[in-house]
């Protein structure tokens, strides 16, 4: 076992390497530079460029700012913005919270509607809910994040005005986050309707970012029941005369959720992509807008930062999962 | 922090949330729908709008201020100003028993007085412990105002009044004292945070003499401020004020309709009739202080000769470019400075429109099977609501007279950079909107020698008209820089270094219980004339 946690941690050693280059070299191949966007219209004279320039350490060899960039994080510091002045780290922490509840809720919403829409469609193959349910999938897929967000701000917000518009939670309510997910701080520290306020500021944001993975699973689960139903083991099960509730939920279902949870595990990582968007439509303070931004005015510190910042999360995560798939399964430590 | 400070800001903020709860029936509080997040809030660190109107317009106060929705300029914190003969020495006396906000961060022990004043200019200076106080500092307005090398000396005559030194005469100084970078700071606030070595603190918590004083900031959500009891003017009418960060326009107007802010800005041009039509909203527009151009690099053949550049713009249909991009929400440009600003010459006529008259001056100008590059501004400006549609009209003006037009654009910080430099190819879509009201920081910012490399994208040096525009910087008499001005506008008519464009209209849209606010010429924010009816 010591054996195999100790490999696992030293492979962190050349995906940190490989990362940390990544992160560092990728804002750096695009053209303009971080001072130019300090002056916006008045621009500055090339003296006055060349100054700051050396002053943010931007003229030294690259290598020079690459390896001052991976002590400095071994030091436990990522950096502070060009734009905003303020540590990477501390905008990050204070932003990653609203990412990561978007994201979760967002999975949730996809996958509570889309395994039972997929396993329902399966089962009644061919039917109207079948061709429905996976005709609107479609479009679910196919739908601009952007156009999408905006019309259910119109109808939802604008004229039924069933939900706010954006936002985190009514600006009425105001403390101070305990861990940065406002529906738990607005149970544990908010005040009365703070709670329901932050939910149903998530609710718009929730249905935009999992729409599109809401689509994916939905159409997984149901191809991947469809094959496991034609199975002959599903086939003796019936023929054993076992409900077909048991033969469904049990039998087919256990073996056809392995590709989507696969499926889920991907998505999970294409959300972030969507959050930017969705970030930005329902003016969510997370770490997707805040990247955009940083790129926009080619924020190198906080971009490298950044990027570094969600790669450390990932691999964290990945080695503990890592680590309990061999304390669950002891084949996997062995080989 | 020690366990005492954190009690105490525990309490202080308990007994604001408090407040804000308990007292949220009969308190008047103003959301305000805001384009972007501030960077932070020392309004000499920035040049963003949405800083400075969170900082500057909030919660400081400047020696001289520009007077409510105009561009001339009425005493601030300085009561009264006498300028030296010789245009040199500037002194201000102070308005006495100023006080600074008293907030959970700092409260002050004296009120304002010449320390702060010699503090608030003396810090931006390089050399000063205070030119790095965070990382990544840089007074970018303070330099780009070329206060470094205009500014002698900054010294306390005696605890109410201060002496200015220019090292030459200036007449826009007055203007530029009226900035947000000349926002007056506690130095007794930045000594105490010095001491402690918490001097990042003075960005994040700013203490200040304005309407409002600081209370919270949720990053990239919302700002909190309350009426600053002691304000100088008197307290205001809003007991509270919120900045809510919304930076999709369409998102913005939904929320005002919703309720979910009183007052927001910059809708889209396609939005505003329906603002207009909503009978809860009241929508202000007023003629900006800005101008969008074409400017072509006047280094690089043919446009290095003033007639092509001339005959040009007697192609372009700028009616048509206001009714498709603007839709209507702007005026036609004439001059460089927009009409609402002092000095306008109204006596300059502006190229006509004509095809045929254009395709018959390039010809005799010998110019025949011209292509040209088109820069499209990839971004949405207060003074350009879409540059790629404005490129694509201005291509099919030019394909009417026989010049072929190529539409290139890059991302918005290169965009700025290559169009700075000097060898760029082809015109620029480009714009500017006033920082001070005054004509020269239009006319040196964009058009003067000194310009080209950075501000002047026509790369345009015309000695005749540098020569004004320096000579009115320097006459403190406004009938005579009037003169001056209007003369450099004739000059820049009859060389024609840039096509003008547009003057947009500034949009705001409030709903109507909402009363008292009055938009600035510059387009920033100030709620303090602002009541909300209950």
């Amino acid at each position: 076992m010591f054996r195999y946690i100790a490999s696992r941690v030293l492979l962190l050693i050349p995906t940190f390497i490989g990362i940390s280059f990544i992160a560092f070299i990728f804002i750096r191949l695009l053209p303009g530079d971080p001072v130019i966007a300090l002056a916006g219209e008045r621009g500055m004279t090339p003296e006055r460029h060349q100054l700051l320039m050396e002053q943010f350490g931007f003229n030294r060899p690259i290598w020079e700012q690459y390896f001052s960039f991976v002590w400095n994080i071994f030091h436990g510091d990522f950096g502070t913005s060009i734009a905003s002045k303020r540590a990477v780290l501390t905008d990050f922490l204070t932003l990653f919270p609203a990412t990561l509840e978007l994201s979760i809720c967002a999975m949730l919403f996809a996958t509570i509607i889309g395994i039972p829409a997929g396993i329902f469609a399966a089962v009644k193959r061919g039917s109207v809910f079948d061709q429905l349910s996976m005709g609107i999938a479609l479009v679910g897929y196919s739908m601009p994040i952007f156009w999408w967000g905006i019309l259910l701000i119109i109808l939802f917000a604008g004229i039924l005005h069933w939900t706010p518009v954006s936002g985190r939670m009514d600006l009425i309510y105001f403390f101070k986050p305990t861990t940065g997910f406002m529906l738990i701080d607005s149970l544990i520290s908010g005040p009365k309707g703070a709670f329901k306020s932050a939910f149903s500021h998530l609710v718009l944001p929730t249905i935009v970012l999992g729409t599109i993975p809401l689509a994916v699973i939905a159409r997984q689960t149901r191809s991947a029941m469809l094959e496991v139903l034609g199975e002959d083991y599903v086939r003796t099960a019936r023929a054993k005369g076992l409900a077909p509730r048991r033969v469904i939920g049990v039998h087919a279902l256990r073996n056809a959720m392995i590709p989507v949870i696969t499926t889920i595990g991907l998505q999970m990582g294409l959300l972030m992509a969507g959050a930017i968007l969705t970030e930005t439509i329902f003016s969510w303070p997370g770490i997707g807008k805040w990247m955009i931004d940083a790129i926009a005015k080619r924020d190198y510190v906080v971009v490298q930062g950044g990027l570094m910042l969600v790669a450390l999360i990932v691999m964290t995560v990945n080695l503990i999962v890592d680590l309990l798939y061999a304390v669950v399964n002891p084949r996997i430590r062995v080989k | 922090m020690n366990t005492y400070k954190k009690l105490l800001a525990a309490s202080a903020l308990a007994m604001l949330t408090g407040g804000l709860m308990a007292g949220g029936a009969s308190a008047k509080t103003l959301v305000y729908c805001s384009e972007a997040a501030p960077g932070g809030f020392d309004p000499a660190l920035y040049t963003g709008g949405e800083t400075l109107d969170a900082t500057g317009q909030a919660v400081f106060n400047k020696l001289v201020e520009f007077k409510p929705g105009k561009s001339e300029v009425e005493a601030a914190l300085a009561e009264s100003w006498t300028i030296s003969d010789d245009g040199l020495q500037y002194t201000f006396k102070l308005r006495p028993g100023v006080k600074f906000q008293t907030t959970s961060y700092f409260t002050p022990t004296r009120d304002l007085n010449a320390d702060d004043v010699v503090f608030s200019f003396e810090r931006q200076k390089e050399g000063s412990p205070w030119a790095k106080y965070v990382d990544g500092a840089s007074y970018e307005y303070f330099e780009g105002m070329d206060f470094p090398k205009l500014i002698k000396s900054v010294e306390k005559v005696d605890d109410l009044t201060v002496k200015i030194t220019l090292t030459k005469p200036n007449a826009p100084m007055i203007a530029n004292l009226a900035m947000d970078f000349s926002s007056i700071v506690s130095k007794e606030y930045a000594d105490k945070l010095q001491a402690d070595g918490t001097q990042q603190k003075f960005n994040e918590q700013p203490v200040g003499t304005g309407p409002f004083q600081f209370v919270d900031y949720q990053l990239n959500t919302a700002i909190r401020y309350e009426a600053n009891p002691t304000f100088w003017k008197g307290k205001v009418k809003l007991d509270n004020l919120i900045f809510a960060v919304t930076p999709d326009a369409a998102v913005r107007v939904q929320k005002l309709k919703a309720g979910e802010c009183q007052l927001t800005i910059y809708p889209d041009p396609a939005d505003v009739e329906g603002l207009k039509a909503d009978s809860n909203l009241t929508v202000l527009q007023e003629s900006g202080l800005n101008v969008s151009t074409l400017a072509y690099n006047t280094t690089q053949a043919p446009f290095d000769k003033p007639e092509v550049r001339k005959a040009l713009n007697m192609a372009i249909d700028k009616k048509a470019i206001v009714d498709a991009v603007y839709l209507g929400q702007g005026t036609p440009a004439i001059n460089p400075i927009p009409p609402t600003m002092w000095s306008y010459d109204k006596s300059i006529k502006d190229d006509e429109y004509n095809p045929e008259a254009a395709k018959a001056a390039l010809e005799k100008a010998g110019v025949k099977d011209l292509s040209m590059k088109i820069w499209a501004m990839p971004v949405v400006r207060p003074y350009m609501p879409n540059g790629r549609r404005t490129a694509e009209l201005l291509q099919s003006d030019f394909a009417k007279v026989g010049v072929k037009v190529e539409i290139v654009s890059y991302d918005w910080q290169e965009y700025l950079k290559r169009a700075s430099d000097p060898k760029h190819d082809g015109a620029v879509i480009i714009g500017w909107t006033g920082d001070n009201g005054d004509p020269d920081n239009f006319l040196a910012t964009l058009l003067s020698c000194q310009a080209v490399g950075s501000s002047n994208r026509a790369a345009w040096c015309n000695k005749e008209f540098t020569d004004l525009i320096d000579k009115a910087a320097v006459v403190s008499d406004v009938a005579e820089r009037t003169k001056l001005y209007e003369q450099a506008q004739v000059v820049f008519k009859r060389e024609a270094p840039w096509a003008t464009l547009a003057h947009s209209l500034v949009t705001t849209a409030m709903t109507k219980n909402v009363t008292g606010y009055v938009p600035s010429a510059f387009g920033v924010h100030n709620f303090e004339s602002v009541d909300i009816a209950e």
